[in-house]
């Protein structure tokens, strides 16, 4: 079975984000890009079944400037993914470009057995890339999951939804999976399997091979640094003092209670 | 006049308070207000929709319904946009609107936005505005090829407006969806929290790794109870297993912006401000005056959280009377 993971690459959480002189995007040079956190547990999770099901292969697919892209992509490779597959694209693209993009990608791979994502990237937080995939492919999909398993062509999946309610879906496989928290402890990549990662296969697809047009349906514009936040109030004395005169500030000042 | 489609969702015959937001703002805009309601209880709510704003109600009553399928549900999303033909879709970016709301705008080939904080609707045009690389910076969305306009909603951004009980509505019932062929709900757990969820709440009070165990979030249960709040926890106490994920605020957790944020031992790493930055008033409780939490707050008390937060409970009781 042929066991694909969704992945991309995002400026690390830590990194200082600054807009770049147009105001259209951020200033790219001094940022450190990383694999997005939440597709770690999609590679895990991928790695976990390849090792449960005869025969598996994982393959990491993703989109973005073949340079760098390829940078996360060695460190699923090094998790213990098989493969790689990267559409190498210069221009900025959303996730309905990436959704339609990955389908066709997919589509012509052949045989697809199950499709993990990461349940959002941190950078433009869409949270729309798992769904749209699979209605393109005329899949199920479930987001958000934290707990997976598959048992011939069917597979379960817990998802935790608000109030701390939890579903439980049967899906029909192949389908799109999107990993949270949860779900899985993401492994470390060993010595051995990041030497290993080097030599793995990646293959390369071209963006403007694949005659995409209008596929952009998003596109962010007037960006904005948050506005600059009055400094904090420290509340001093003892204290009694200090949480009458907050609950004080809180009702009269703030007026939020 | 734009027309705009405002995606219900409810709970126990109540009209959530995010839906609530999209249809004020959609009303007080002048559009042309239709709501889509779905579930076998969907009757017991248009009311309310039209009370605050909806001239126009879809309905699909069918009990398929009471539990999100993706698949029934875009079946019967779709159809509804498709007969009421709207410029504009507003639904809450809650996980059932983004899962639904993603797959719909796929399927009629038009653009989404989700987790919006700013709204702006003028005749035929949405302006809508989001945080972006974790609220570090925001941009303007601009929709391109789409005939259609998906706007989601973080919840607690917008006013709600003021009811008017001699609206009336006129409801279409929409045909049951087809059987699911590829995704089967087998159990929906009910939480047993019985506080509104953190992505809900008006008022959230939150611990870190200085409530020092799991017994130490018993004071801020009972400041909660005070409030009315909701009870978060940052990454922390949840990976030492003393609160369940449900409650953690941060990336990894959940995205919160509440009217009201208290922060009770914790420090502040980026991670827990990039889920809670967007709050209006943030409080933080810390014993170390130089912990990274008082840079992003309003109102800051340097001092041992177990003195400070009950005393402050004592306080708020009295204020609050």
């Amino acid at each position: 079975m042929r066991i694909f993971v969704c992945i991309k690459q995002v400026p690390d959480t830590e990194t200082k984000i600054k807009l770049n002189a147009s105001q259209d995007g951020i200033d790219e040079s001094g940022i450190k890009w990383i694999l997005n956190p939440y597709d770690e547990y999609a590679v895990e999770e991928a790695l976990n079944l390849k090792a449960a099901e005869a025969d598996s292969t994982v393959t990491v697919v993703s989109m973005g400037p073949k340079k760098r892209v390829v940078d996360s992509m060695r460190t699923a490779l090094a998790m213990g993914a098989d493969d790689g597959i990267v559409v190498d694209c210069e221009q900025e693209f959303d996730s309905a470009t990436a959704a339609v993009t990955i389908a066709k990608v997919l589509k012509d791979e052949g045989s697809i057995g199950m499709i993990f994502t990461g349940m959002t990237a941190i950078d433009k937080n869409a949270g729309i890339f798992n769904e749209q995939l699979a209605e393109h492919l005329n899949l199920a999909h479930t987001n958000v999951v934290t707990k997976f398993s598959k048992t011939g062509d069917t597979c379960s999946v817990e998802r935790s939804v608000e109030g701390g309610t939890t579903e439980v879906l049967e899906l029909k496989t192949p389908a799109v999976v999107g990993a949270t928290k949860g779900l899985n402890t993401p492994r470390y990549a060993s010595l051995p399997g990041i030497m290993k990662a080097k030599k793995k296969p990646i293959k390369e697809i071209a963006f403007s091979d694949l005659g995409f047009s209008d596929t952009q349906k998003v596109k962010y514009i007037n960006y904005q640094m948050p506005p600059e936040k009055p400094p904090v109030k420290m509340i001093e004395g003892d204290v009694a003092v200090q949480a009458k005169e907050l609950a004080s500030l809180l009702k009269n000042e703030a007026k939020v209670l | 006049m734009a027309k705009v489609l405002v995606f219900c969702e409810y709970n126990d015959g109540k009209v959530k308070n995010g839906t609530l937001e999209l249809l004020s703002a959609a009303q007080s805009s002048g559009a042309d207000v239709t709501a889509l309601v779905l579930g076998s209880t969907a009757e017991s709510v248009v009311e309310q929709l039209g009370h605050y704003g909806a001239k126009n109600v879809y309905l699909c009553s069918s009990a398929d319904l009471d539990s999100y399928n993706p698949e029934l549900y875009t079946e019967v999303t779709c159809s509804a946009l498709n007969k009421a033909q709207v410029d504009i879709v507003l639904a809450s970016s809650s996980q059932m609107g983004r899962d639904l709301f993603a797959r719909v705008g796929a399927r009629l080939n038009t653009g989404i936005v989700s987790d919006c904080t700013e709204l702006s609707l003028q005749g035929d045009s949405v302006k809508v505005r989001k945080p972006l690389y974790s609220g570090k910076c925001s941009a303007e969305a601009e929709f391109l090829n789409s005939p259609t306009k998906i706007v989601l909603m973080r919840q607690n951004q917008l006013p709600i407006g003021t009811p008017d009980a001699s609206a009336s509505v006129e409801v279409h019932n929409l045909e049951a969806p087809k059987a699911a062929t590829h995704t089967t709900i087998k159990e929906v757990v009910r939480g047993a929290m019985k506080r509104l969820d953190l992505t809900e709440a008006n008022i959230i009070i939150s611990g870190g790794r200085g409530m020092k165990d799991a017994d130490g979030f018993k004071i801020l249960e009972e400041a909660a109870d005070v409030l009315g709040a909701s009870v978060g926890a940052s990454r922390a106490v949840v990976d030492s297993g003393w609160v369940p994920h449900s409650m953690q605020v941060g990336q990894t957790g959940k995205t919160v912006a509440p009217t009201l944020y208290i922060a009770c031992g914790i420090s502040g790493a980026i991670q827990h401000l990039a889920g809670m930055s967007g709050s209006k008033v943030i409080v933080a409780i810390n014993k170390d005056p130089e912990a990274p939490i008082f840079q992003k707050a309003t109102y800051g008390i340097v001092g041992d959280v177990f003195e400070v937060l009950p005393k402050l409970t004592e306080e708020l009781k009295s204020v609050l009377q």
